[in-house]
């Protein structure tokens, strides 16, 4: 399931992630390319947000390696992760709610070696996307409704100039509108060329936005498969995600 | 019994300026408390030190303006080295181990400056000097000194907290350390600035309020206790809930001390303290929680 190290961005051999006596990753492979979206499917409670906190650092794994543009990064902490160009858009936002939705940006933006113009440039492209982030930049993160905080942490995220943002089901628990709002942003970063390791419930969305996907089961990687090759109905995705 | 105004007013100036000074230890506290879930129980000999430290610098440099300054870098850095060594490695562990790594600290430089400095309270003479008439008293300019420059050091703080650049950091770290360090803020060094930050503003509130009391080693026990009652009482980890509840107690206890002797006034505050833990214990001068 490797392939040569060199043209991954991002590349998880073997993982094993514990919480304490619960074996959570049980030998996860995965790859991710340069400026690929990567879908990661399956049911709940078989490791997928693990397998993100991971790769971020948030976890440390017993076992195995994670290696970003063929330099291991296993162990590193993540702040330092964060800087080499991983950002991490977790399931539940985790916004900062006492901050302004400028202060959450902050965040990320005010990175050592970013000139004046460069954040100013960045703060307008996420503004372009996002303009109902522009209206409430004054107002504290914690008054946004659900789908203006999941946009808000996909900008916190996109503050960084990412290679990869591991994206958590960006689309739970949102309106139809917000959904397809999510969809058409993970598509623009495609543009941009950030990578994307997407965790989703929702199987049409991933399959439409992603090039691959990755079935987990049980802690470990089952299946994976070209998206352009699956349909929804497949048996194979109602085997690993049927109810 | 009628209400003496002019004793009223008197305490009112007295309690508001002990409350700043309360303010000031405090604030510190609870900021460590609130971005690092440590309880510094070595707060006070970190007051007291800055207080000797101030000592020392004023009998070298013979100015009092440059003691307070080179005391609270110095302390400061002592914070941030005593951060590093002993409370880092204990990141992620039971926060139980860093109660008692605090408790040790403490009576290692309480030790410390007893045995380096000896039992003899010394003075720090007031670097102002003037009086002014308040009723029937002759009311020392430096104590206003003391609550104006207090005031001065925790809007600075807020303000730093507020707009600046590692304030925000600080800020982001206090509400998620987790989402924080993934958006790239070094948690570990925000720890350690805040702990030399919390340390410095010990030594300040100790180096300011020691004219007013003899410097000895043993000079943080009567604060650090009432600083903990300010925190709680304030709302752990919330710096305006901490300077609001320092003044109220302070006023209390002054108020309270009309009547009766200061060291039963005293008991107001553990009267706060123990309302405040059975009717809200998530502190008095914070928002209702959600």
């Amino acid at each position: 399931m490797s392939a040569p190290a060199a043209e991954a961005l991002v590349e998880v051999e073997a993982i094993h992630t514990h919480y304490g006596k619960s074996h959570i990753l049980d030998g996860v492979s995965l790859r991710v390319g340069p400026g690929e979206v990567v879908g990661l499917l399956g049911r709940n409670g078989v490791g997928k947000s693990t397998t993100l906190k991971t790769i971020m650092g948030l976890v440390r794994p017993s076992q195995g390696q994670v290696r970003l543009e063929g330099e291991l990064i296993t162990g590193l902490p993540p702040h330092h992760l964060a800087r080499l160009g991983i950002g991490y858009v977790p399931e539940d936002r985790r916004i900062f709610r006492l901050l302004t939705v400028m202060e959450n940006l902050r965040t990320g933006l005010d990175r050592a070696g970013v000139a004046e113009a460069r954040k100013q440039a960045l703060l307008q492209k996420v503004y372009d996307y996002f303009p109902v982030l522009a209206e409430r930049r004054s107002q504290p993160g914690g008054t946004l409704s659900g789908g203006e905080q999941q946009m808000l942490a996909i900008a916190r995220a996109m503050m960084l100039e990412p290679k990869i943002i591991l994206l958590d089901e960006p689309t739970e628990g949102l309106m139809p509108r917000m959904v397809s709002q999510i969809s058409e942003i993970i598509r623009v970063l495609r543009r941009e060329h950030v990578a994307i390791l997407l965790v989703e419930q929702n199987v049409p969305l991933t399959l439409a936005v992603s090039e691959r996907v990755y079935f987990m089961e049980k802690g470990t990687i089952r299946y994976h498969a070209a998206a352009a090759e699956l349909h929804a109905g497949d048996a194979v995705v109602q085997q690993y995600l049927g109810i | 019994m009628g209400i003496p105004l002019d004793l009223i007013l008197i305490q009112t100036v007295n309690g508001i300026v002990t409350g700043m000074i309360l303010a000031l230890v405090a604030s510190g506290l609870t900021l460590i408390f609130g971005i690092m879930d440590v309880v510094n129980f070595a707060h006070g000999e970190l007051f007291m030190l800055g207080a000797y430290f101030g000592v020392l610098v004023l009998a070298a440099t013979g100015s009092f303006w440059v003691a307070l300054v080179v005391a609270t870098l110095m302390v400061a850095l002592l914070g941030a080295v005593l951060q590093v060594t002993t409370l880092r490695p204990l990141i992620g562990r039971d926060p139980l181990m860093t109660i008692l790594t605090t408790f040790g600290i403490s009576l290692v430089l309480q030790n410390y400056a007893l045995w380096q400095f000896g039992p003899v309270a010394r003075k720090i003479s007031e670097p102002v000097t003037g009086h002014f008439p308040l009723f029937y008293l002759e009311y020392p300019v430096y104590r206003l000194v003391i609550a104006l420059l207090s005031a001065a050091i925790i809007g600075a703080l807020w303000l730093f907290l507020k707009f600046g650049k590692y304030g925000i950091w600080i800020r982001a770290t206090m509400q998620d350390r987790v989402m924080a360090q993934a958006m790239g803020i070094p948690v570990p060094w925000v720890y350690t600035a805040v702990f030399a930050i919390g340390a410095g503003m010990a030594a300040a509130s100790g180096v300011l309020f020691g004219p007013m009391v003899g410097v000895h080693h043993a000079m943080g026990l009567d604060w650090i206790l009432r600083a903990f009652i300010v925190v709680v009482v304030g709302g752990m980890g919330s710096l305006g809930g901490s300077v609001a509840a320092a003044i109220f107690i302070s006023l209390l206890e002054a108020y309270a001390s009309i009547w009766v002797s200061p060291a039963q006034a005293a008991i107001v505050s553990f009267v706060v303290l123990i309302l405040t833990l059975l009717f809200r214990p998530t502190g008095l001068f914070v928002p209702t929680p959600k």
